[in-house]
């Protein structure tokens, strides 16, 4: 194929700025010496101090990474099992599973958020009325049913980057592995894993991604007293935004790009690395 | 510990969080208190304050409106042990039980609450409520903006102004509004009032900027719109930040509200509450909060502590010939709060 | 020990909390406050019929924008080398890595009237010039609070994926049905028209499908940057849940309707892909 021209990366650089104009105000906003969201008046730190006196922030901060890692987590193990379950399954059952898969990706967050407050508000109302007056324990929206939700729509990416993995798997090996006297479990964790290694991680990435950054169904399912960041920035918007949150948003963006940076910079030295090797290899023959 | 455990460990010690985060939260009192109150409604100072003195760990939220905490409560989602309705929606959750009657042994400050406090329509007998603040409704307007001395909500019709007025983003206030404009009582029951109210706000859409709570703050201080109404002691605290600021109380009369403290039924710790309503009213916290917001606090003992700036502020504390034109919301039958409900997505459906 | 066993934990999952939540919400479209069946919500929902049309329209007119945006430049990345292809991946995906709302909210500080970019614009002189030229008055360009800022915000942050689906699809492109189109005859046009855009339909379709349906659901988004002006059906949904008009039955029976439109909608769509698995990443 063609090479870009000079109008095509023209292009490319607007959507770049598109992409990152409110980013680069966010960030210049959170130096700002005032609260003023669109006048500069000064470069100053004082919003970065008060973030980490700010509680609330931080207790926001660290409920939205418990429920992001434990949603992972969970999710991550659970549809890991169930792509391998469906991958085994025959034909008919398994597009039923998968379509039935398919539901909280394709609604709107919107729908998914209030379907599930309505089953836990039902659920919660039914326990506390019967179990629950006569045990004296009374249950409630929290941090609980929150991941619970978060798990819910974690599950469905896990299962779409594994399902594939499987499909390239050759279903050869784990029997080769089988027939030489590995137990199932072994032959799945030293054969089957490391195959559907990439899928897995990428699946916990993904699942990780979207609980950090969901806010819709985080809204509706996490009751009154669990609020994650995103929350905590709805709430603010309906009033004023601290530039805490600026300085807060930064640092992870700081935190993310490096990462990302350095995973980038690994794997493509990696790459190159093995092109090398091949090329060596070939040379030789 | 290898990568395996640690999935383990982790499953494990997931599967077993959700169980204590939401079980358990019934009969011991685990020394908290859930706290629901308005926007930009509180010195947070006072917080600590009340956390150092009782070691009561306050949990605080914010609602936008009082329609709004009215659904979180329906909604079963709530877990509040403290909230600060209006009159009128007090006198609605009275109405559909959802109030618990206080202890006002507990309340030994209520008796700094002045007389002209108690007893009020919404909450009769006084078994539900302790007046938290009080104030009316008026109309902030940038002086550099608008080249005339303003005295009629119809400022809020202005076609000068056009694209710089804002207007609240709740049905009772806007609504009232409008009826105000037109003559008619805040509480009027009267079918075609209200939809002939709605129609003069569907003329006024055009005008608008906005509808706005909170964000008015924002929108007012940095000169980014010209006039809105809102709530006395807010106003205060724009034209502190913004001395370009005014704010006059409407000539046709406007509504005078009282916000009170109350414990929802279900409220899981009830004392804990108790004692955060006796600190509210204690006369030095109410001055305190009052200094801070810009309300007005409803003990006298708390209004001599204020700074005179502010106690004899004529937005704070109208003179008697305004209050007399005030009137006070009170809750409206089921069938005018749906028609309130249509009639307002009619408006923002337009 | 069976391997498709493996799904039992989750198909139970499925069933509890994706399917009975579905059921309730249908449940509770068909009931009313006092508990009993009625077709009264959809009754009292055909005066919000308006809310609809608006909320599909910008959801529509924000779709083709991305896709007019993100088509052009999901091509151009994948012909770019693989070192740039990551890199421009990354830097796609890593905006989502900064809340929505507060990216939102930072095109609120761009776009108001005494905004960033209305102040540059002053301070460069741009509207004495403009006004010099024409003979007008402006002193600010009026963006915020308009369905057009509502159109703004959803591009914005659905235009990722949209992006995304069409880049991976096309990378996988086979580099020699190209050649052998061109070898062919065929031109630039004809490759593109016959070969290229067919080969990437999937990705299209999961695009429009991806930018669609959270942009018709927005409830942020429109209250703010249309400052509560333009009533989109999250807003109206989010309302009867948490909001003034407490009203769950008539909310559920609202998204329950907003969520068959959308499935026929997709349907109709997916069957033009005919039977294409849809390639989400």
């Amino acid at each position: 194929m063609k090479k870009n021209g000079v109008f095509s990366r023209l292009a490319l650089l607007l959507t770049a700025v598109f992409l990152y104009a409110p980013i680069v105000v966010l960030i210049v906003f959170s130096f700002n010496s005032s609260k003023s969201r669109t006048v500069w008046t000064g470069f100053s730190l004082e919003w970065y101090r008060d973030l980490f006196e700010d509680s609330r922030i931080l207790s926001a901060l660290i409920t939205t990474l418990e429920v992001s890692v434990l949603a992972m987590i969970i999710s991550t193990v659970l549809g890991t099992m169930a792509a391998i379950g469906f991958f085994n399954m025959k034909k008919r059952p398994r597009s039923v599973c998968m379509a039935v898969n398919n539901i909280p990706m394709t609604n709107a967050d919107i729908i998914t958020g209030v379907s599930l407050m309505l089953l836990f508000v039902f659920a919660i109302g039914v326990f506390n009325s019967t179990l629950g007056s006569v045990t004296g324990t009374e249950l409630k929206m929290g941090f609980g049913t929150l991941l619970l939700a978060h798990i819910t729509f974690d599950i469905p990416y896990v299962i779409l980057s594994v399902m594939p993995k499987l499909r390239q798997c050759d279903p050869n090996i784990e029997e080769a592995a089988l027939d030489l006297g590995a137990t199932p479990w072994q032959a799945f964790t030293k054969v089957v894993l490391p195959e559907i290694q990439p899928g897995v991680v990428n699946g916990a990435i993904m699942a990780f991604t979207m609980s950090v950054d969901d806010f819709v169904i985080s809204y509706f399912t996490a009751g009154s007293n669990t609020s994650t960041l995103a929350m905590e920035i709805y709430s603010m918007t309906r009033k004023r935004i601290s530039p805490e949150i600026n300085a807060l948003s930064t640092l992870l963006f700081a935190v993310v790009l490096s990462l990302l940076a350095v995973v980038n910079i690994r794997s493509a030295q990696q790459e190159r690395a093995a092109a090398r090797r091949e090329a060596e290899l070939r040379q030789k023959n | 510990m290898n990568k395996k455990q640690l999935i383990a460990f982790g499953t494990a010690l997931a599967l077993c969080l959700p169980l204590t985060a939401c079980g358990g939260s019934g009969s011991e009192s685990n020394g908290e208190v859930n706290v629901y109150n308005w926007g930009e409604y509180i010195d947070e100072d006072l917080l600590d304050q009340f956390e150092e003195e009782t070691g009561i760990k306050v949990n605080y939220s914010t609602y936008s409106d009082n329609e709004s905490l009215y659904a979180t409560l329906k909604s079963g989602s709530g877990g509040y042990d403290v909230i600060i309705p209006s009159d009128y929606m007090i006198s609605r959750m009275i109405e559909e039980d959802m109030l618990l009657e206080l202890d006002f042994d507990q309340i030994p400050n209520y008796e700094y609450i002045d007389e002209d406090y108690k007893g009020l329509d919404y909450d009769p007998d006084n078994a539900y409520s302790v007046p938290y603040m009080w104030g009316v409704v008026g109309i902030v307007y940038n002086t550099t903006m608008v080249d005339y001395e303003p005295t009629s909500w119809d400022i809020l019709w202005d076609e000068d102004l056009s694209g710089q007025i804002l207007m609240f983003d709740n049905s009772r206030d806007a609504i009232g509004i409008a009826l105000k404009l037109l003559g008619y009582s805040y509480n009027t029951t009267n079918e075609d009032e209200i939809v002939a109210a709605v129609d003069k706000l569907i003329e006024q859409k055009p005008l608008v900027q906005a509808y706005v709570m909170d964000q008015i703050f924002d929108k007012m201080e940095a000169g980014e719109a010209a006039v809105g109404p809102y709530y006395a002691g807010d106003a205060i605290t724009m034209m502190a930040e913004n001395p370009d600021l005014s704010f006059f109380i409407p000539e046709e009369g406007t509504n005078y509200y009282v916000d009170a403290m109350c414990i929802p039924k279900d409220a899981d710790n009830v004392e804990n509450a108790l004692a955060f309503i006796n600190f509210m009213c204690d006369p030095e916290s109410s001055a305190a909060n009052a200094e801070y917001i810009y309300y007005s606090t409803p003990e006298s003992a708390a209004k001599e502590l204020l700074s005179d700036e502010l106690k004899n502020s004529d937005i704070a504390y109208p003179a008697q010939d305004v209050m007399s034109l005030t009137e006070v919301y009170t809750n409206l039958p089921q069938d005018i709060l749906d028609l309130y409900d249509s009639e307002w997505l009619r408006l923002k459906a337009s | 020990m069976k391997k498709k066993f493996l799904a039992i934990p989750y198909v139970i999952w499925m069933a509890i909390f994706v399917i009975v939540p579905l059921l309730l919400v249908v449940g509770y479209a068909f009931t009313t406050r006092d508990g009993g069946f009625s077709l009264e919500n959809f009754q009292t929902m055909t005066q919000y019929w308006p809310v609809f049309l608006t909320s599909f329209r910008l959801a529509l007119i924000a779709t083709l924008i991305c896709l007019l945006i993100g088509y052009p430049v999901a091509y151009w990345i994948s012909r770019e080398s693989a070192n740039v292809r990551r890199i421009a991946m990354v830097l796609i995906m890593l905006p989502m890595w900064m809340n929505f709302l507060l990216r939102t909210y930072a095109w609120m500080s761009l776009l108001e009237n005494t905004g960033i970019i209305n102040t540059f614009l002053q301070n460069i002189g741009f509207f004495n010039l403009i006004n010099r030229i024409f003979g007008t008055e402006i002193e600010y360009f009026h963006m915020i609070n308009t369905p057009g800022a509502v159109v703004l915000g959803m591009v914005y942050n659905y235009l990722p994926f949209m992006i995304m689906p069409i880049t991976t699809v096309i990378e996988k492109i086979d580099p020699s049905v190209v050649e052998a189109a061109e070898d062919l005859g065929a031109n630039g046009v004809q490759t593109f028209g016959r070969v290229i855009f067919p080969l990437s339909l999937p990705g299209v379709l999961s695009g429009i499908t991806m930018v669609f349906i959270p942009s018709v659901s927005t409830f942020a988004i429109s209250s703010l940057l249309g400052g509560g002006m333009t009533l989109l059906l999250g807003d109206l949904i989010q309302t009867q849940f948490y909001g003034s008009a407490y009203n769950p039955h008539l909310g559920s029976a609202i998204s329950l309707v907003m969520m068959v439109i959308v499935l026929v909608m997709m349907a109709i769509m997916n069957h033009f892909g005919e039977g294409e698995e849809t390639a989400i990443y």
